[in-house]
């Protein structure tokens, strides 16, 4: 079984989400939408108050270089363009909207029939990448970056495998392997697309194990319809955190390692989708619908009904709650994302944005951290860092604020999954402080590259 | 007996020759160091802290000399010597010292654990950096103090300490030497190197808060609205009101206290002024001569 050569750990899987069919989520009264959904400059607000939007206007449209559009997932009314709290406790330039009924955009075909890929003609490569901008799409696996410049390859490199990531390697959520079960046929054509975009003859796509239902759906597809979908090999993989990180999937999948940065998948070759992007490729390209709603999993061992819903961007999180069953009494933390990456948020007022994969709801007892003790040398975050670093070589030098040792020791390869202070018997906060160490060392480094072109 | 004598006369010649090859290697790789730079650091406190700008007491005393040679000592200043140190560093120069107003850290957050409430529990590293890079803190309020007491660990002269009633560091301003690295350490930029002034008196806008007035009412009943009275209050347009926030200039303000009485947030504070006495009885000096042109304080019964 295909894995990924270093590291890792196997935290508690707790697919309790993972029968549950993908439930539409009712419509918000009021939907938010932050303009900082993205890596990258934030969109530019193209309307104001008292604006009548639909489902699918535009309301932000890129900003300068690394930017994509927001699009309105309702219909209504602009209330406000302001800023408004985020989901980490900051206020942000988002717009307000007022939801009346829900009229859709005439451009935006509806319907549920499949697009084939024959069916779209001699569309070019061009013209792909082109849809996939305008519809404002990141990756949506968490990482938020715009998937048009991921599908724009810098000169001197080709890409030779699309991997598409459907490993879910986070405990709890199941968006990803809902998506799977219910859009297959959709998914392959995404598939289709993206290697049209790039002009790449193969693709892989990456399911952990515990998913042998959708790994024996989509061989079985591949298996029947070989002629209309060549090319497309679905790979199962052990079942073994972080996978889902994208030079984790690259190791696992085609057996490449992608150096140090600035160093990117595609120097080696590979260009890593998330299965929630590719579908919104497809419904982008086939159906011309920006990225208005995503699968979102609200879960928690508390939970009454842990559910896959189907939510408009812009839905307050409490909505999603109370369609779940409502916010359990012994509630100590809620998590945006999943339980090893997921950041906890301030308020439940936050909305759903691009990258909200999940929901978790921990109770009081589980979201405690344990007593900090003293390191005790056993080594087990260097065996568990899926990046070969030394986690609490970093984290010490962190204390010491030794940025150069910092950076002698990659302390920017770090992924930040969270394996070292998962693993660490003295609960040591190990991840917290090699976040410091990594945005100084890499404020350092900006630093010098400005201070060199200055010169220049 | 023979032995003995070939193992001396061996010894002996090689150490000869050692010693002559450290003595030629010496002479020719000898660096050749400005003298007044070790004079120099001799006279500097030694404590490294890095305040002047340059890496350590060493560095500092390499650009005075650099900076001698060129003819002036203007803007460098060993802001933990102060004045003082800065006479010996001039007179080993041959230079005239520049006269430099003293400084002190200033905590521009008074949201006490009363006056600002905690809306959340942060329960990772103790560290404000970690905190800041997470979320907005343990309060409402995304501008004020974290608590976690990065300034404190910053500080090399034992000058802030962490107040455990208000939940704020507190400055020792006997002990501060205005070195800035409490400012540094601080993610937010609550911590302002600010003129002592007169008599060591200041008036200072307590607040960090760049939110509209509404937003930070919710979060802090002690933060800067932008109401703008105080600025329509000042005769001397010392303050202005920027991203919401109040900044009295210190060099325009004459410490007349009329933005103190003004501000309806409690949010500007005048520190080391001798107790006001009671209005009724005296309304007419609050503050000894504290600056020319003031008003006696009678802007409340207006």
């Amino acid at each position: 079984m295909k894995t990924f050569r270093i590291g890792g750990v196997h935290p508690a899987e707790n697919k309790l989400s993972a029968a549950q069919p993908i439930k539409v989520a009712a419509l918000p009264k009021q939907a938010v939408f932050s303009m900082f959904q993205h890596i990258g400059a934030p969109a530019v607000p193209v309307v104001k108050k008292g604006d009548e939007v639909k489902v699918g206007t535009l309301l932000g449209e890129a900003g300068k270089g690394l930017s994509v559009p927001v699009f309105s997932s309702v219909s209504g009314k602009v209330n406000k363009v302001d800023a408004v709290l985020d989901s980490s406790g900051t206020r942000r330039m988002a717009v307000v909207v007022d939801v009346e009924g829900d009229e859709w955009e005439e451009t935006i075909d509806r319907s549920d029939k499949l697009v084939t890929f024959k069916d779209l003609g001699t569309i070019t490569a061009e013209e792909v990448v082109n849809r996939i901008k305008a519809a404002g799409i990141v990756g949506m696996g968490g990482a938020t970056f715009p998937t048009g410049i991921k599908l724009m390859p810098p000169p001197g490199t080709k890409a030779e495998a699309i991997i598409v990531n459907a490993v879910e390697c986070e405990p709890y959520l199941t968006a990803d392997h809902r998506l799977m079960l219910e859009k297959p046929e959709q998914i392959l054509v995404g598939i289709q697309l993206i290697k049209h975009a790039v002009n790449c003859p193969k693709a892989y796509i990456g399911i952990e194990m515990n998913k042998p239902d959708a790994i024996k759906l989509l061989t079985d597809l591949l298996k029947e319809k070989a002629a209309q979908y060549p090319g497309i090999e679905v790979v199962p993989l052990k079942v073994k955190y972080p996978q889902g990180g994208e030079k984790q999937l690259i190791d696992a999948v085609i057996g490449r390692q992608v150096p140090a940065p600035p160093a990117l998948p595609i120097n080696v070759g590979a260009i890593v989708q998330n299965v929630g992007t590719v579908y919104a490729i497809y419904e982008a390209v086939t159906k011309n619908k920006p990225l208005i709603e995503r699968i979102i999993t609200v879960t928690g061992k508390s939970v009454k009904n842990p559910s896959n819903f189907l939510a408009r961007i812009g839905t307050p999180m409490q909505q999603l709650i109370d369609e779940a069953g409502g916010l359990p009494e012994d509630t100590g933390k809620i998590i945006g994302g999943g339980p090893m990456m997921g950041r906890a948020l301030m308020s439940l007022e936050v909305p759903v944005t691009k990258g909200s994969s999940g929901l978790l709801l921990m109770t009081e007892k589980e979201s405690r951290r344990g007593e900090v003790s003293p390191c005790i040398r056993c080594a087990k975050c260097v065996s568990a860092c899926p990046m070969g670093l030394e986690p609490y070589l970093l984290a010490s030098y962190t204390r010491l604020k030794d940025w150069d040792g910092c950076e002698k020791n990659d302390v920017t390869s770090c992924i930040e999954c969270g394996s070292c202070a998962f693993t660490c018997p003295s609960n040591r906060p190990l991840l917290d402080n090699i976040r410091v160490a990594k945005q100084t060392v890499m404020g350092i480094i900006k630093a010098r590259h400005m201070e060199s072109i200055t010169k220049k | 007996m023979n032995v003995i004598l070939i193992a001396v006369i061996v010894l002996g010649s090689i150490g000869l020759v050692a010693a002559l090859i450290l003595f030629l290697a010496g002479k020719k790789f000898a660096v050749h160091e400005d003298e007044r730079i070790g004079q120099v650091q001799e006279v500097l406190p030694g404590a490294n802290c890095g305040g002047c700008g340059f890496p350590g007491c060493g560095g500092f005393a390499g650009a005075c000399v650099k900076a001698a040679d060129k003819g002036s000592l203007e803007g460098l200043l060993c802001p933990v010597g102060g004045q003082p140190v800065m006479e010996k560093v001039a007179d080993i120069l041959g230079m005239k010292a520049e006269a430099a107003a003293p400084k002190v850290a200033v905590v521009r957050c008074n949201g006490t654990c009363e006056s600002r409430p905690r809306i959340a529990e942060f329960d990772g590293a103790q560290s404000c950096k970690v905190q800041q890079m997470l979320g907005s803190g343990e309060t409402a309020c995304a501008f004020g103090c974290l608590g976690c007491g990065d300034c404190v660990a910053a500080c090399q002269f034992d000058a802030l300490h962490m107040n455990p009633e208000t939940g704020l560091p507190e400055v020792d301003e006997e002990k501060c030497t205005a070195c800035g690295a409490c400012s540094k350490a601080c993610p937010r930029g609550i911590i302002e190197i600010r003129l002592k002034g007169l008599k060591n008196r200041r008036v200072v806008v307590l607040c960090n808060n760049k939110d509209k007035g509404a937003q930070t009412r919710k979060a802090c009943s002690v933060g800067c609205i932008a109401c703008q009275k105080c600025v329509k209050v000042c005769k001397f347009e010392a303050i202005t009101v920027d991203a919401n926030l109040a900044y009295i200039d210190a060099e325009k303000c004459k410490l007349c206290r009329k933005c103190e009485d003004g501000c309806p947030q409690n949010a500007i504070h005048a520190f080391n002024f001798p107790p006001r006495k009671p209005k009724v009885e005296t309304p007419a000096t609050p503050v000894e001569n504290p600056a020319p042109n003031v008003e006696p304080a009678k802007e409340k019964e207006a």
